[in-house]
């Protein structure tokens, strides 16, 4: 009789912290594993003119905003004016990487709206934006001299972003 | 000339057959377990998005590097997490989702048997 009771008890209890833990979970895209890591090695294009650069030429900047954008991307257009703000700080330097994108579109782009890119490289067929756990444009990932993720942004830099970029970088 | 004709015919097909993009079976299995994070419910292998475009690359490449199955998915996870592979790792914290059907089917049975013995 006992055994019965507790089993009435046990098992709605059963099923509802199966519920209650698979409803629970986070099932976003989350970059929390990717903060303290290095970044993949990579060499990237430049867009523009026969020029290369890598990751490890990173490490001579305090601190590099990566930002994927392309001309095609409409959340690039918003997030713009704030790398130009971020461009007048000497302690970042903003790599662009444009993304899937055709050349002159690219190059019209940065004409109209300006250029924060110390260096613009093309990733034309998306590979680097993997070996650097980017999904979506526009992306952003901060990263020290020790070329360590600070940092990602997912989506367009807003204000806020902005601020708090400032704040670390401070 | 017939033997010439087949001759061509035979280059062809292996020039053609070399050019393709032709997905090994190997490849397709890992691209279905694949989860596309930018669609509703589609496998890399299904999705035609920008990401799913990528990561179908970035496979062939690695398989094309000589890549094992464990260390692509590896390398996938480490960039976008556990989500991303549609058949979760054994783990502490999910060691109840792989153990609890085998569980509930033992006591399920257990309880059947005892119900059955009784009457």
């Amino acid at each position: 009789m006992k055994i019965k009771i507790a089993l009435s008890f046990a098992i709605p209890l059963l099923i509802l912290l199966v519920f209650f833990l698979s409803l629970n979970s986070n099932k976003n895209y989350s970059t929390k594993n990717l903060v303290g890591n290095k970044i993949e090695i990579f060499t990237i294009n430049g867009l523009n003119k026969n020029v290369k650069t890598s990751s490890s030429e990173l490490s001579s900047n305090n601190y590099t905003l990566i930002n994927f954008w392309a001309s095609w991307c409409s959340p690039c257009r918003l997030e713009h004016k704030f790398l130009i703000l971020l461009k007048s700080s000497s302690k970042i330097k903003i790599l662009g990487i444009n993304f899937k994108d055709k050349k002159n579109n690219a190059l019209a782009f940065l004409n109209e709206l300006g250029n924060p890119y110390y260096f613009s490289g093309s990733d034309i067929d998306g590979r680097i934006s993997v070996k650097l756990g980017v999904y979506g444009i526009p992306e952003s990932i901060l990263i020290d001299k020790d070329l360590k993720i600070i940092k990602k942004f997912i989506g367009p830099i807003n204000n806020k972003d902005y601020r708090e970029i400032l704040k670390i970088i401070r | 000339m017939k033997k010439i004709y087949f001759t061509i015919l035979i280059f062809c097909t292996l020039i053609l057959k070399s050019n393709s993009n032709e997905i090994s079976q190997s490849e397709m299995d890992i691209l279905k377990n694949l989860r596309c994070l930018v669609c509703q419910g589609q496998s890399i292998a299904d999705s035609n998005s920008d990401f799913a475009q990528t990561l179908k690359l970035v496979v062939k490449d690695q398989i094309k590097d000589g890549k094992s199955d464990k260390e692509i998915y590896d390398f996938l996870i480490s960039k976008y997490g556990e989500w991303i592979s549609y058949k979760p790792s054994l783990k502490f914290h999910n060691i109840f989702l792989w153990f609890a059907p085998y569980f509930i089917m033992f006591f399920g049975g257990f309880v059947i048997w005892r119900y059955l013995r009784k009457r």
